[in-house]
């Protein structure tokens, strides 16, 4: 794309996308670490992946204010004004994966109390798929890929299909280890963060796809497949 | 249904232009300054035309009150109506249709008489007034419709160009809105006011165009957001894209536009 008359404009949006790519590939670490942590019942791992959430917590605030100060000096329009509030919008949701990963480790922390439990493998997929859709989206932000972002987006089906896979896996093991009850809980909510993830990716998709082509995906072409909170329950009932 | 498709008629003939320019083209001699622009104007609705130096955004909307008919060089094709007339007609009356159509400059450019002289002058060489108290009516309603009455009410007889900037292009504005416009075409009317005074013009610009159809030429891209409904983009004498100002400036269809509001003209 051409570069702006004024080359500080430029600049400061080079800052701003560095932030946000940075926040992209903490989250994916994140992830990674808390899923490694939880794979290996290791108190120390997971306590790290806590730890390292105030990095993302503190470059959020840091794209807060660089957009600041793009919508003050430049007033941006068109594609730099999307992709400024777009990146807003993005470092938050960036961020909330970050708890989600956080949250994880705080769940193996007290799993790891627990004694030693089989992990279902299952959430290893999801955790892979949900770290695809990451890395995915935050390539196609960074090549500025809007086909790429618009496949990521189409991918939160498959991963909320694994997710009521999951939910059911992990009822079913409920069922039949009551004992087990307090650690397959925290799976549970583990499959849920996952999906969750996912779920922050296809928002980041919905930015990198609007800031890219200007239009915005709408919330009810969102593929929604996830039944864990409605259908299943019911079906359990 | 039929209510539908009656309801939808009847929105269409609110939108029937007050103005409307069709494939028009304009020469300086041998230059081409215009080139086949079809652009309409509507009342409640402000039209800003914006693109860079020379584009011939400028030229086209002095074609819009034949002022371009003072430059010898200078020649029209195409056709413009106002309310369906063909306003190059044979039959026009150039100074009635100029008073239809008033105009606002970058400069303010009051005459040197008095604030009330210079309100009072359209609606005399018009005619609109029979007695000093329709004049006075006249004045006053149009100080009030520009914003300026309670400025100037106690100092009517004062010059006008005492007035500050601002207020002077609020006098101008007053002047052109006494002889009943139907349309107003503003050239850069802020380009010489502080902020507090472009404030005050945008928001009579505002309040007016329930009343007129507005066109605005202005170099301010934040301006053009700020004031207009419609914008249109000049470049090289083309109509590059016009369209909702909310459209143009948050996602433009054509490149030459988005890299003209965004600042990457080089």
């Amino acid at each position: 794309m051409t570069d702006h008359t004024v080359k500080a404009y430029d600049d400061e949006l080079r800052d701003l996308r560095a932030i946000v790519s940075r926040m992209g590939g903490l989250a994916e670490d994140q992830l990674v670490g808390a899923m490694e942590a939880l794979n290996e019942f290791d108190a120390v791992k997971a306590a790290a992946v806590r730890a390292s959430d105030k990095l993302l917590d503190k470059l959020e605030i840091d794209a807060e204010k660089a957009a600041i100060v793009v919508f003050a000096r430049r007033a941006p329009v068109a594609d730099d004004l999307r992709e400024v509030v777009s990146s807003l919008k993005m470092t938050g949701l960036i961020e909330r994966m970050g708890d989600y990963a956080k949250n994880i480790a705080k769940r193996t922390l007290a799993i790891s109390e627990m004694g030693p439990v089989a992990l279902p493998p299952i959430l290893d997929q999801m955790a892979r798929d949900a770290r695809k859709m990451v890395q995915d989206v935050m390539d196609a932000y960074v090549h500025r890929d809007a086909d790429l972002a618009m496949e990521v987006w189409e991918r939160d089906e498959a991963l909320d299909n694994l997710h009521n896979a999951a939910y059911r896996h992990i009822l079913a093991r409920m069922m039949e280890t009551p004992e087990k009850v307090g650690v397959l809980t925290h799976f549970l909510m583990i499959a849920k963060n996952l999906e969750r993830i996912g779920d922050q990716a296809t928002n980041v998709a919905e930015q990198v796809f609007y800031t890219l082509r200007g239009v915005m995906l709408e919330e009810a072409r969102r593929p929604k497949h996830d039944l864990t909170s409605t259908e299943l329950m019911t079906g359990e009932q | 249904m039929y209510k539908m498709a009656s309801e939808l008629e009847t929105m269409t003939e609110t939108r029937k232009p007050k103005m409307l320019a069709e494939n028009v083209n304009v020469f300086y001699g041998t230059n081409h300054a215009v080139k086949g622009i079809t652009l309409d104007l509507h009342q409640d609705e402000v039209t800003a035309l914006i693109g860079p130096s020379g584009c011939g955004k400028s030229t086209f909307l002095r074609c819009l009150n034949r002022m371009n008919d003072t430059v010898a060089s200078c020649r029209v094709e195409g056709r413009i109506t106002l309310d369906g007339e063909d306003i190059y007609a044979s039959r026009i009356d150039v100074v009635q249709l100029r008073a239809r159509v008033g105009m606002v400059f970058q400069k303010p450019n009051p005459f040197p008489k008095s604030i009330y002289d210079n309100v009072a002058y359209g609606p005399r060489i018009h005619g609109l007034a029979q007695t000093r108290t329709d004049l006075d009516e006249i004045v006053s309603t149009a100080l009030e419709k520009a914003g300026l009455w309670n400025e100037v009410k106690d100092r009517l007889e004062s010059p006008g160009t005492a007035l500050s900037g601002g207020q002077q292009q609020r006098l101008c504005i007053a002047r052109a809105i006494a002889v009943n416009p139907e349309v107003i075409l503003m050239d850069e009317p802020c380009s010489a006011l502080d902020p507090i005074a472009t404030a005050k013009v945008e928001a009579l610009i505002d309040e007016l165009k329930g009343r007129y159809a507005i066109a605005i030429v202005t170099h301010s891209m934040q301006q053009a957001a700020r004031v207009s409904q419609k914008t249109a983009f000049f470049h090289m004498g083309d109509l590059v894209e016009h369209g909702d100002t909310t459209e143009i400036f948050t996602a433009p269809k054509q490149e030459r536009t988005r890299d003209y509001i965004t600042g990457r003209f080089g």
